[in-house]
């Protein structure tokens, strides 16, 4: 059935053939039938841009191979098929103490999105992204051939290709997955406001090592000496003992409410200069100045967006573009003059995510490097594309990169500068697919 | 592709030399300094200054012969144009001496087949294009003229009253298969098409509406009219009664 796709962005929609093989065999025929504009894996379409639409090809949706294999609570690991999403997995694992290693932004990803784009969450600082803790992924090929792929044995090239590779490999069918134990669903937070960026900085280079989470929220529209004025949450996994004891009880209960939807597509846009400046001073002014082992839940504490479904719609019909960036430790003059130049902009950005990355992995298209990322959020107005290509250019002449799952507008040149590991992933690509069967809209806006 | 700011990295100027189709071009030039055009225009010195000036823009051009009258070649030559085509602008048409277009049938059945005839040829064949590569704009530059047929220019007027209808049609038809059209109504354009004219009220110019395209394009819009007043303007001369609108100074 041919069916309009886009990303979570809501921009630059296309269309494509939209395939759901209930069984090996039939997602082989759809290999051996491909069209000259080949075919991509979509799984729950969180990724802002383009990498799981596929103009005028075909779109391959295995959300309904979603089983839980194989649960190893010794190691502890679990086996999954790659079209779970995290939210289903997480409660399947936590009854048993478990919890996975690396949550992102957002519960409404699937293992195979997770791992094709490499994901991090709050934890990247002492744990690394998804990729690091993938142990073995069964891949199926453009050939028809399925074969395993472990991060340092069998096929490592592969595997670390197709971590952070956005669906360009193959079709990851399985992954195991290595876990954490944990006592609680809860976690041990503190909070703390910083009254500009310099002090924010500072506070997160000192105190993150104490902390397994850590993000920090920023105002990126005040300018002059509150620039960059930010609210620091950090916390840990809550022990049993730390939890009320009428919360003891259900301590591995599921505990992420949501509260509401966006019930509608709104005619307009709700987010504009006013209503975002409204938002960054009111976020500031509600969090605590010094707050110390708040107990919050996993909606409270890891996404405070899904408290709110389908919240991509306040921004209407024109939708919006999310721009991600990280530049390395030692370019923090580099990072301060692009928040400048973002505050000095008039685009307004609601949604302003800072975080400390530790070090990268050896995937050749992954994201993180140990440095500073920043995540912004702007509704598409006139101008917004010099804004977005100069930061680009910032952020490459600081030796920074931008994140493909965000990403939904660089230019193809510019990216490869930003990914001087491109040739390396092409070629390991050009052995495991060397027709393109796997392609996709931003495979071709990015000539990957 | 076209990028989630509504930025092509291949366009297509059908009519390559228009004024507009080119201002169009040096917009998103300026914004995408890998921009390719293909220019499909009829070989000539017009073509190479054309040729010439993108390229000083830093996109890289190339040209295919085009004919407008010559509609049996529309197909294969959209058909053959290699790889994506994210953005058409069909800008080629003819103005004519308005006098002579309603009294010389060589005249007037000319200005059909440009500007009626070649637009519904070349948009079947971009329509064809967008089925199988799954996106794709069409902008298609149609004129107020369209609107409500003056006697000055009625001939002119009536090919653009089709041509409008075909890609408003098209742009429905196309909007469920990944594309998009953009029908664009500028009013009087001061270009080498209206050289020696009097400028019309509300006169705009080629850099006006290729500004107001690319960020149309950008906006997902359908219609426009340029300059934006055109439109109350034009909603209130359709419904002026005939014996009026015909003393009118317009």
């Amino acid at each position: 059935m041919t069916e309009s796709l886009a990303g979570w962005g809501g921009r630059s929609a296309s269309s494509a053939r939209v395939a759901r093989p209930g069984d090996v065999e039939a997602l082989r025929d759809e290999l051996k039938n491909v069209g000259d504009r080949g075919l991509i894996t979509r799984g729950l379409g969180r990724s802002y841009g383009d990498p799981a639409q596929n103009a005028g090809g075909t779109v391959l949706d295995l959300t309904d191979w979603d089983t839980v294999v194989d649960v190893d609570s010794g190691a502890p690991s679990v086996r999954v098929q790659a079209g779970i999403s995290l939210d289903h997995l997480l409660r399947a694992l936590l009854p048993l103490g478990l919890w996975l290693p690396v949550v992102p932004g957002t519960r409404q990803v699937t293992v195979g999105g997770a791992i094709a784009a490499d994901v991090h969450g709050k934890n990247h600082h002492v744990d690394g992204s998804f990729g690091n803790h993938v142990s073995e992924l069964d891949i199926l090929l453009a050939s028809g051939d399925i074969v395993t792929a472990t991060p340092a044995g069998e096929n490592a090239e592969l595997f670390w290709a197709t971590v952070g590779g956005m669906g360009l490999t193959g079709v990851v069918l399985e992954a195991t997955i290595q876990l954490k134990e944990v006592e609680t669903s809860y976690f041990v937070v503190d909070t703390e406001r910083t009254s500009n960026l310099a002090q924010l900085l500072k506070t997160l280079e000192t105190g993150d090592d104490d902390y397994t989470y850590s993000v920090a929220w920023f105002d990126t529209a005040t300018t002059g000496d509150a620039l960059g004025r930010g609210v620091v949450m950090r916390g840990n996994t809550a022990t049993r003992e730390a939890l009320d004891p009428d919360k003891r009880q259900a301590a591995l209960e599921f505990a992420a409410p949501q509260r509401g939807r966006v019930p509608v597509e709104l005619p307009f846009g709700l987010v504009n200069p006013f209503t975002a400046k409204a938002f960054n001073a009111l976020w500031y002014a509600k969090s605590p100045r010094h707050r110390t082992d708040e107990i919050q839940d996993i909606t409270q504490f890891f996404h405070p967006l899904d408290v709110v479904g389908d919240w991509n719609r306040v921004y209407g019909p024109k939708g919006f573009c999310q721009y991600q960036f990280v530049v390395p430790f030692g370019e923090e003059a580099a990072f301060t003059s692009i928040v400048e130049t973002i505050a000095q902009s008039g685009h307004v950005s609601s949604l302003n995510v800072l975080k400390r990355f530790g070090p990268g992995n050896r995937a050749p298209l992954s994201f993180p490097m140990a440095g500073w990322t920043l995540a912004i959020d702007l509704p598409v107005r006139a101008g917004l594309d010099t804004l977005l290509n100069h930061l680009d250019q910032l952020v490459l002449a600081a030796g920074g990169r931008i994140y493909l799952a965000k990403d939904s507008r660089i230019s193809a040149a510019t990216f490869a500068q930003m990914y001087p590991r491109l040739d390396e992933f092409r070629a390991t690509r050009a052995r495991f697919d060397p027709t393109h069967t796997f392609r996709s809209d931003l495979s071709r806006r990015l000539d990957l | 592709m076209i990028n989630a700011l509504g930025i092509p990295q291949h366009i297509l100027l059908l009519g390559g030399t228009s004024d507009i189709a080119l201002a169009i071009a040096e917009t998103y030039a300026a914004q995408s300094p890998s921009l390719v055009v293909t220019l499909a225009a009829r070989p000539g010195d017009r073509r190479d200054a054309a040729m010439q000036q993108l390229t000083a823009k830093g996109c890289t051009v190339n040209a295919v012969d085009f004919e407008a009258l010559d509609t049996a070649s529309h197909g294969a030559l959209i058909a053959g144009i290699d790889g994506d085509i994210d953005l058409s602008v069909v800008a080629f048409g003819l103005l004519g001496d308005p006098e002579k277009a309603w009294t010389d049938v060589d005249v007037a059945r000319e200005l059909a087949e440009v500007n009626y005839v070649g637009a519904v040829t070349t948009g079947v064949a971009l329509g064809a294009r967008i089925r199988s590569q799954g996106h794709g704009v069409i902008v298609a530059l149609s004129s107020v003229a369209g609107e409500r047929p003056r006697r000055s220019n009625f001939v002119y007027g009536s090919t653009k009253a089709g041509f409008d209808a075909f890609y408003t049609g098209l742009g429905e038809a196309l909007r469920e298969l990944g594309g998009r059209v953009l029908v664009v109504r500028p009013g009087f354009v001061k270009s080498k098409m209206t050289d020696g004219l009097d400028p019309a009220p509300l006169a705009t110019t080629p850099e006006a509406v290729a500004e107001a395209v690319v960020a149309a394009v950008r906006d997902g819009k359908e219609q426009i009219w340029v300059p934006g007043t055109m439109r109350v303007v034009m909603s209130g001369l359709r419904h002026v009664p005939r014996v009026i609108f015909r003393k009118l100074p317009v």
